[in-house]
């Protein structure tokens, strides 16, 4: 009993000390945000003249503003188009490359996985004249492939690498007998393999959806009016318009919408998935 | 795992190679043609051998950049893998506060780059923002757009706000994947806190960490739209890092080859120390028999 109390006490201490620690943390991730969603629910006169904590004049103007004009709202729509096309077609290319590289040896297989990789690397502000001429020459500039196309510089091979990781993890030996029972390889794939590595699928499809959602140099780059992502028409608002200050921190906010119902759905997933299976 | 010789297996990685070559090689080519050639306008082009590459690498601009770039990338590296680390030692490891903690943690890394910069932009400015409103009551002379340090550290601040939880994410799935046992055995031998963290966290993180480390590199190496948002660059060149500079050059300037052979170079350094990081993970990985 007493050797109990006296392992517990400092057992107590440290958990205290990990709460304040991870308290400061939370604070300092959620302070900058927290700003931003006080501003967008303010009036712009109320933000200039007067430093409060909370909105004392409470007002959804700045979200109506948006949420009413075509040309803010399509901003979202577009950015939601083109990233759900690179997240499909990202994973779709990733998987039987990913299955290759995680069961077989062929020539040069090393060097092409690191040349893959090597694409992660690239700086958009590398690619992002190049981009703009190729897309012009074929007659996509200004569409949603054209962006979900150039995003898949930087996440098909990020998929590859994720999905390896976690095809790994799947015994060989599952492969080979379903093979001598019968199954085709791609009726393999399909029905057994994939419902096996299905988590994985979900982070690699997670991380697409997150880099080519934050992205904005090229998307910038490639679109101009029918494609034009949110973030986009954020930057050229507010230098046209005299800078709305409540209406560039609702667009804000509402940017981030969308990547937190992401995390809230993934949220058990987050931790493996962030060690891109390989834990 | 042992895996079988199969040379068919190139036709599974076709599609992605397809798709990577028409994504990757065809600019990049339009890189390398630029970089070897000048233009007195017209489109017409002639043979500038490797003029541009000598000019840059005579330009004191690049060796700033590149200069600042690094400084930038190092600090950050310095700050955000050791605090990662602290930061996923204290998370809970189940329960509601896990889960919160966890949403709230990746919430700065699904904000589109640009919002960041905005977030930031705001966050710090003396009149409506809160951080500049209160370093400024309490008298220090705090403007990101003028004052240099003020700048930086904005910048950097903003850098560890928006990546320090990859870091923590990645380290906290490593510590997960440590069984039981091992504290235990720690505890029966008595073991310090620390001798805890070097023996048994420390290197079951490794792998992870090589990880974060390599995404971090990466990433802050090819850092553009934040700064650029926050502080376009200044004051004067102070925050202009390599991509800022590379954009205004190619599309700002469009001075075409000076800005292909600049990217190449860039590009090179980058493969160059990632291609380490690569090279030490692959033989972690080895090692411990992954």
């Amino acid at each position: 009993m007493a050797q109990a109390t006296a392992t517990r006490k400092p057992a107590r201490r440290r958990i205290n000390h990990s709460t304040v620690i991870m308290g400061l943390y939370l604070l300092f991730m959620i302070l900058p945000i927290y700003w931003l969603v006080n501003m967008s629910l303010k009036s712009n006169s109320e933000i200039l003249s007067t430093f409060s904590l909370w909105p004392e004049d409470l007002t959804f103007r700045n979200y109506r503003v948006i949420l009413t004009d075509a040309s803010w709202y399509m901003g979202y729509v577009n950015s939601l188009i083109y990233v759900l096309m690179n997240t499909v077609i990202s994973i779709t290319v990733a998987l039987p490359a990913a299955y290759a590289f995680s069961r077989y040896t062929f020539m040069g297989d090393k060097h092409l996985f690191f040349w893959l990789l090597s694409n992660r690397m690239a700086p958009p502000a590398v690619f992002a004249l190049p981009f703009f001429q190729l897309y012009s020459s074929i007659g996509l500039f200004d569409t949603h492939i054209a962006v979900a196309l150039a995003h898949c510089l930087f996440n098909v091979p990020l998929a590859v690498w994720i999905l390896e990781g976690f095809m790994r993890g799947v015994p060989k030996e599952i492969d080979e007998t379903a093979y001598i029972d019968g199954y085709g390889f791609w009726r393999f794939f399909l029905r057994i393999f994939m419902p096996l590595i299905a988590s994985g699928i979900g982070v690699a499809a997670f991380f697409a959806f997150m880099f080519s959602w934050v992205e904005l140099l090229l998307s910038r780059t490639l679109t101009t009016v029918s494609a034009k992502p949110i973030a986009a028409t954020m930057t050229r608002t507010v230098s046209a318009s005299g800078l709305d200050w409540g209406v560039l921190a609702a667009a804000g906010v509402l940017t981030i919408v969308p990547g937190a119902l992401v995390i809230y759905f993934v949220r058990n997933y987050i931790a493996k998935g962030f060690a891109l299976g390989r834990v | 795992m042992d895996k079988t010789v199969n040379q068919k297996a190139w036709f599974l990685v076709l599609p992605v190679l397809v798709l990577v070559a028409f994504s990757a090689v065809i600019p990049l080519m339009t890189v390398v043609n630029y970089s070897v050639q000048d233009t007195f306008g017209d489109n017409v082009f002639f043979w500038a051998g490797l003029d541009w590459f000598r000019e840059m690498l005579e330009s004191e601009r690049m060796w700033s950049a590149l200069g600042r770039q690094a400084v930038f990338s190092f600090i950050i590296l310095m700050i955000e893998v050791p605090l990662g680390v602290i930061v996923a030692l204290q998370m809970p490891k189940k329960g509601f506060w896990a889960s919160f903690a966890l949403v709230v943690m990746a919430l700065p890394l699904l904000i589109p780059w640009n919002v960041v910069g905005t977030i930031w932009q705001i966050f710090g400015r003396v009149d409506i923002g809160l951080l500049g409103y209160v370093l400024h009551s309490l008298g220090i002379d705090y403007n990101y757009t003028q004052g240099f340090f003020a700048a930086w550290i904005t910048v950097i601040v903003m850098d560890v706000w928006h990546w320090t939880s990859l870091v923590a994410l990645l380290a906290y799935a490593g510590l997960q994947s440590i069984p039981d046992a091992y504290y235990q055995a720690a505890k029966i031998d008595q073991a310090s806190r620390w001798a805890v963290f070097r023996y048994i966290e420390l290197p079951k993180m490794q792998g992870v960490l090589m990880i974060a480390i390599l995404l971090r590199f990466m990433d802050s190496f090819m850092i553009y739209t934040e700064p650029f948002v926050v502080t376009g660059g200044g004051p004067g060149n102070s925050t202009t890092f390599l991509s800022i500079d590379l954009v205004k050059m190619a599309l700002g300037q469009f001075d075409l080859g000076p800005a292909a052979a600049f990217s190449l170079m860039y590009f090179l350094v980058i493969l160059l120390i990632s291609w380490v990081f690569y090279t030490v993970m692959t033989n972690l990985d080895k090692r411990d028999g992954v």
